[in-house]
């Protein structure tokens, strides 16, 4: 074996120990969790990275909350509303940015651009007052509404630059056949423009599914509780416990969903975070 | 099946003047073609007539109706884009079926229609594939079953031909040429290539900064330019042009100094011009001839290009730069380096003035 031979299955062996070193930084925290959804709780601080017996308890006691149960349904609705109607403004909006020629329109690209800018927070008592005062306090209408709010900008600007790529021809051509704008939105652009639905969907999705701060302030009973919410309220045996171990359970189980979504949307959302990248 | 009239039509984009008080008439079932450098605005005029662009000022008429603010489907056209603009995720059949369907015929009516269309371009056996599936020429005659489908009174032609390569672009353009000895509807075809536009047409519309050049048969044009544009514009290799100067003539006839050749006697009316003038002759490369120089009339062969079926000689006069070209059939005696004299077939020149606008044939000439 020569020098260059050996050269060569060092890279390879180095690159491996590289890739193996990301997953673990990446996918250990999550396997911790479930390892410790798995322990019962007198077992909950002995460090181990595999069960020694495994034990059901924690999935047994969150799903026999109904709060938690309802939280799951509220987190539902919230995340697929949000993405339906981010989606559906986002493509409108899209057309409009990406295709009419308008005076002003880089201003409006911009201050759509501006407003993704501001932290949470800082939007938090104003968007309060908004809600308060649409009536929607205690109300996952009002966590809809917010979260839209949020991520229509990226939305947009991803959709408004998908769109723009699409040839001009295609458009034409739809209006020489007799299409209206909305027939060449629905029937031509929306096939094609599935990558980057799917991509900024699922960022929606995500986005929606995880968030604490709004949902935290703008509900105030159990029943219109969402997930993220739901976990950080759980309580345990006495003010004293912090209940790890259903915590970790609940973590899991919200969580399952996302991974699921992205392997399934997986092809697609490289594609989409591609497209802007390289024609084709 | 249509006519279409345009009358003083105008295009400004913002400041630009596009298109220029442009009058045109096209009749039912010809075939026309708008032909002219890029940025001429012939693509514009083909989108004012389609309906994506609006008029600016005047008037476009489909028959006696004027349709300045119909949109495109209440028009009539059909149109058959550069890019072929193909909905990438239909099939063929549903490419073609996409209009109808718009239209809201029935489900049967549709069938017949892309069927029939689909036979006529010889697409049966690939309806149920995708664009990408398709080669080049397949896709271009969907782009043209999808125009066609709805029987529109007007086919619309925006360079079809251009991302083809060349054998392939000789095919279709045959295809094109039957399709319309077939259908007989009215078609507008544009293109930058004269061969294209000689080959195709019925009338030949030449464009050139928004204005009509222009308008006659392919026959008209080659023969009888009206402007020195026109002149240089159809003809390949480009017509030879070279200063010269009036020095007598009247209706019949005149007579001219070409620099380099000498006293022509032409058959051009010169009346009521300037003896003194300045005028630019137009020889065509198949014009000229050439003989052995003599001591006024003498000329270097720089290069000879052979094509295998003709042969280019080109000319490098005494005074000035302009290569002149010299078009013969194979083989030529002529060889590089060699000195020759210029004649023509005087009969055959183009003459033009400083505004360069065609004298016409004295009227003897035309006559004859």
């Amino acid at each position: 074996m020569n020098t260059r031979q050996l050269a060569k299955i060092a890279k390879r062996v180095g690159f491996w120990a590289l890739i193996v070193l990301i997953m673990v930084y990446a996918v250990f925290p999550f396997y911790y969790a479930v390892v410790t959804s798995l322990k019962p709780s007198s077992d909950l601080f002995r460090v181990e990275l595999w069960p020694s017996n495994w034990n059901f308890d924690n999935y047994i006691s969150i799903f026999s909350q109904t709060s938690f149960l309802r939280a799951i349904f509220n987190s539902i609705v919230v995340a697929f509303s949000v993405v339906f109607i981010a989606l559906l403004l986002g493509i409108t909006a899209s057309y409009a940015l990406g295709r009419v020629r308008f005076r002003g329109r880089s201003t409006v690209l911009l201050v759509i651009l501006g407003v993704s800018m501001f932290p949470q927070v800082a939007v938090l008592s104003g968007l309060f007052e908004v809600i308060r005062a649409l009536n929607l306090y205690n109300n996952p209408a009002g966590l809809i509404l917010s979260y839209t709010i949020f991520t229509l900008p990226f939305t947009v600007w991803v959709l408004t630059t998908f769109m723009k790529q699409l040839p001009m021809e295609l458009e034409e051509a739809a209006i020489m056949d007799g299409a209206t704008p909305w027939i060449t939105i629905t029937k031509v652009f929306l096939p094609l423009m599935w990558p980057a639905m799917a991509t900024t969907g699922l960022l929606a999705f995500i986005a929606a599914w995880n968030e604490f701060l709004f949902a935290l302030t703008f509900t105030l009973t159990d029943d219109q509780r969402t997930v993220p919410v739901a976990i950080a309220l759980l309580s345990g045996g006495s003010a004293y416990e912090l209940p790890w171990g259903p915590i970790m359970a609940a973590s899991v189980v919200v969580t399952v969903p996302l991974v699921v979504l992205v392997i399934i949307f997986q092809r697609r959302i490289v594609s989409g975070l591609t497209a802007g990248a390289v024609k084709g | 099946m249509a006519s279409v009239t345009l009358n003083k039509v105008n295009k400004l984009f913002g400041r630009d003047h596009i298109i220029n008080d442009i009058d045109l008439h096209i009749g039912d079932g010809e075939f026309v073609v708008f032909v002219g450098p890029s940025g001429c605005g012939k693509s514009t005029l083909l989108r004012l007539i389609a309906g994506l662009e609006s008029i600016s000022d005047g008037d476009l008429c489909i028959d006696e109706t004027v349709v300045n603010d119909l949109p495109p489907r209440e028009r009539g056209v059909g149109m058959v884009f550069q890019s072929y603009a193909l909905y990438p995720h239909m099939t063929v059949y549903d490419n073609m079926a996409f209009g109808l369907k718009l239209a809201k015929a029935t489900k049967e009516t549709v069938h017949e229609r892309v069927m029939a269309t689909a036979k006529i371009l010889q697409l049966e056996e690939l309806l149920h594939r995708k664009p990408k599936a398709l080669s080049g020429g397949q896709r271009q005659r969907v782009a043209m079953g999808r125009a066609m489908a709805r029987e529109p009174r007007i086919l619309l032609f925006d360079e079809p031909l251009s991302n083809l390569d060349a054998s392939l672009r000789v095919q279709m353009r045959n295809e094109i040429a039957r399709l319309h000895n077939r259908l007989g509807s009215t078609m507008i075809y544009v293109t930058h290539d004269q061969v294209e536009a000689m080959t195709l047409a019925d009338k030949i519309v030449v464009l050139n900064g928004g204005h009509v050049e222009q308008v006659g048969s392919p026959h008209e044009l080659y023969q009888r330019p009206a402007t020195k544009f026109v002149a240089g514009f159809i003809g390949s290799p480009t017509m030879n042009f070279m200063p010269a100067e009036l020095l007598a003539g009247d209706a019949n006839g005149c007579r001219v100094r070409a620099a380099g050749i000498g006293e022509l006697a032409l058959p051009q009316n010169a009346q009521q011009r300037q003896s003194g003038e300045a005028l630019t002759l137009g020889i065509r490369p198949e014009h000229l001839c050439l003989a052995a120089p003599t001591d006024d009339n003498c000329f270097d062969i720089v290069n000879v290009e052979y094509l295998g079926n003709e042969v280019y000689v080109y000319l490098e006069p005494k005074q000035g730069d302009t290569l002149l070209i010299h078009r013969s059939e194979a083989p030529s005696q002529w060889r590089e380096g060699q000195q020759v004299s210029l004649a023509a077939d005087w009969e055959k020149v183009h003459l033009f003035d400083e505004n360069g606008a065609a004298l016409m044939l004295s009227t003897q000439q035309a006559a004859a």
